[in-house]
């Protein structure tokens, strides 16, 4: 058994067993540091005992003997009357132990609890960025340094975020459970978006030195599954995994080997991953005969358009625009108005792109460097290369990832050669 | 059960002209709500308050003295004008209490848990 063993066995198992800690236990702090003290026995023990054949089952069992043994030396009286409640309910339970892999049976509440906590974590009462934080630290098993170098936030600072908002939850006396069908419109929202979030962020990293951070991408795939197998009926839980999936499958055609980015029309489309494409299309097929439309089953469509063409060329763009129109509908938002003419400059020429875009609210996009990478792009494809190099520049300005930043560079040279 | 203050916060100039149909409209509202409240068990305690400039601060000092400032403890154009405490399951449940209380009361209700015992 390898160090490498072990990280995956956390980055798989972590998320899950703090998730039922925190069923058993009603705490997430004291259930968060049981499954750490549990991560550091295994350490010790599995290299010369051998991993268990349930290593999950294993961590669960041994974190909440754990839980168990620090409430009982610890606690105060006040306490030890809140716990008493909680470790009488434990005693109910067969006596936990950690070689008998006594947790088989409950794969389905495991899987509820992964539900619940995702709910907690995403709580509408906590600010977006304290959504994401909290998921990617209870969900994901990241620990504070990474979701800081994640986010571009010091570490302090991202310490701090998630503290505040266990602290908001605890105090509050959140309660850890799924929503009820009449509340999910509301709740499953900031469920979707910070899961979201994490994927994008994984797809094209604000810091870093590659174009993608494969481990929150793959974070935000494993996250999406498990939303999707819990609620098979939420059509914009399925729309937001295909659409994760049809992006996805592009990874591999989207940098060269030294890491330069290379952008959709330019990729190797035989590099593409055909089996989540296929899962891709599967999902958004079944969205379709559900006829339920919603931006992400959207966002999905339009990613399996260009999943479909052979080649860049052959694209369906006026299906793109079609679906754009329709996802502006439901999110009349700039980002969106741009997307839509990108699409627009590629069905009807760059001057009508370049028009649509110029009908855009420029300084609410001002910051947005999307819009100057897309606008630097349409002025060179109509020979208006002075205002193209200029707005090379301002899109070079705001980029921070470094692969972007240079493709950008690649492009500002190319026409400041030709001219 | 934990329990919960909801602080409702004006305009400090705030003052209701119960002639008015607004006001009227508000204070039918309000009370339907604490009936709604009192039925479900959830009311421990609530009112309105007179305006910030009948407010009073008292400080401590090292002598032992208290002094007196007439007027508001901050000086924030936004002043609390009522609350309830109230008794709830969680803190969704909580959270639907304060929804229908910003409804009622037509302004913006602060939801704060009180620490437990």
């Amino acid at each position: 058994m390898s160090d490498d063993d072990l990280t995956s066995v956390f980055r798989r198992e972590a998320g899950r067993c703090t998730a039922t800690l925190i069923r058993v236990l009603g705490e997430v702090d004291l259930a968060e540091d049981a499954v750490a003290e549990a991560f550091a026995i295994a350490a010790e023990r599995w290299p010369v005992h051998g991993m268990p054949p349930n290593p999950g089952g294993w961590i669960t069992t041994t974190a909440r003997n754990r839980a168990i043994d620090r409430l009982r030396r610890e606690s105060s009286r006040a306490d030890r009357h809140r716990a008493a409640h909680r470790l009488q309910a434990l005693a109910m339970e067969p006596d936990p132990d950690p070689e008998l892999d006594d947790l088989d049976g409950l794969v389905d509440v495991v899987a509820d609890d992964q539900l619940r906590l995702m709910f907690l974590c995403c709580h509408p009462a906590l600010s977006p960025d304290a959504q994401v934080a909290l998921t990617l630290r209870l969900l994901g098993g990241l620990d504070t340094g990474e979701i800081a170098r994640a986010f571009v936030v010091p570490e302090a600072t991202m310490a701090q975020r998630i503290v505040r908002a266990k602290r908001k939850l605890r105090d509050n006396n959140a309660s850890y459970r799924i929503p009820e069908a009449a509340e999910l419109p509301d709740r499953l929202g900031p469920v979707l978006a910070a899961i979201a979030l994490i994927f994008t962020e994984g797809h094209t990293a604000t810091s870093g030195d590659g174009l993608v951070r494969v481990d929150l991408s793959t974070e935000a795939l494993r996250l999406g599954r498990v939303l999707v197998e819990l609620m098979p009926d939420e059509p914009e839980a399925v729309g937001l995994l295909a659409l994760m999936l049809l992006t996805d499958a592009r990874r591999p055609a989207r940098t060269t080997t030294d890491g330069s980015m290379v952008r959709l029309a330019d990729q190797d489309r035989s590099l593409w991953d055909q089996a989540r494409i296929r899962e891709g299309h599967a999902l958004v097929r079944a969205c379709l005969r559900r006829n339920q439309p919603g931006p992400y089953q959207i966002q999905a469509a339009i990613a399996a358009v260009h999943a479909d063409a052979p080649t860049s060329d052959a694209t369906d763009w006026s299906q793109i625009v079609a679906l754009y129109d329709q996802l502006y509908a439901f999110r009349p938002n700039p980002v969106v108005a741009l997307n839509r003419a990108i699409a627009v400059g590629e069905l009807r020429g760059a001057a009508e792109g370049l028009a649509a875009l110029d009908a855009l609210d420029a300084e609410r996009l001002a910051d947005y460097q999307p819009y100057h990478a897309a606008r630097a792009d349409l002025l060179a494809r109509v020979g208006r290369t002075a205002e193209s190099i200029e707005a090379y520049e301002g899109a070079i300005a705001r980029t921070t990832n470094p692969a972007e930043r240079g493709f950008l560079t690649r492009q500002l040279h190319r026409l400041d050669s030709r001219r | 059960m934990t329990q919960y203050l909801m602080s409702v916060w004006h305009d400090e100039e705030y003052e209701v002209d119960f002639s008015t149909p607004d006001a009227q409209r508000q204070v039918a509202q309000v009370d339907a709500f604490n009936n709604e409240l009192q039925a479900a068990g959830a009311w421990v305690f609530g009112g309105g308050l007179h305006p910030p400039s009948s407010a009073t601060v008292l400080r401590a000092k090292t002598d032992g003295d208290v002094s007196m400032t007439d007027g508001p403890y901050a000086e924030s154009k936004e002043q609390m004008g009522g609350f309830w405490v109230i008794e709830a399951a969680d803190f969704d449940a909580a959270l639907e209490w304060a929804r229908k209380a910003a409804v009622a009361c037509e302004g913006p209700v602060e939801l704060r848990p009180f620490q437990d015992e």
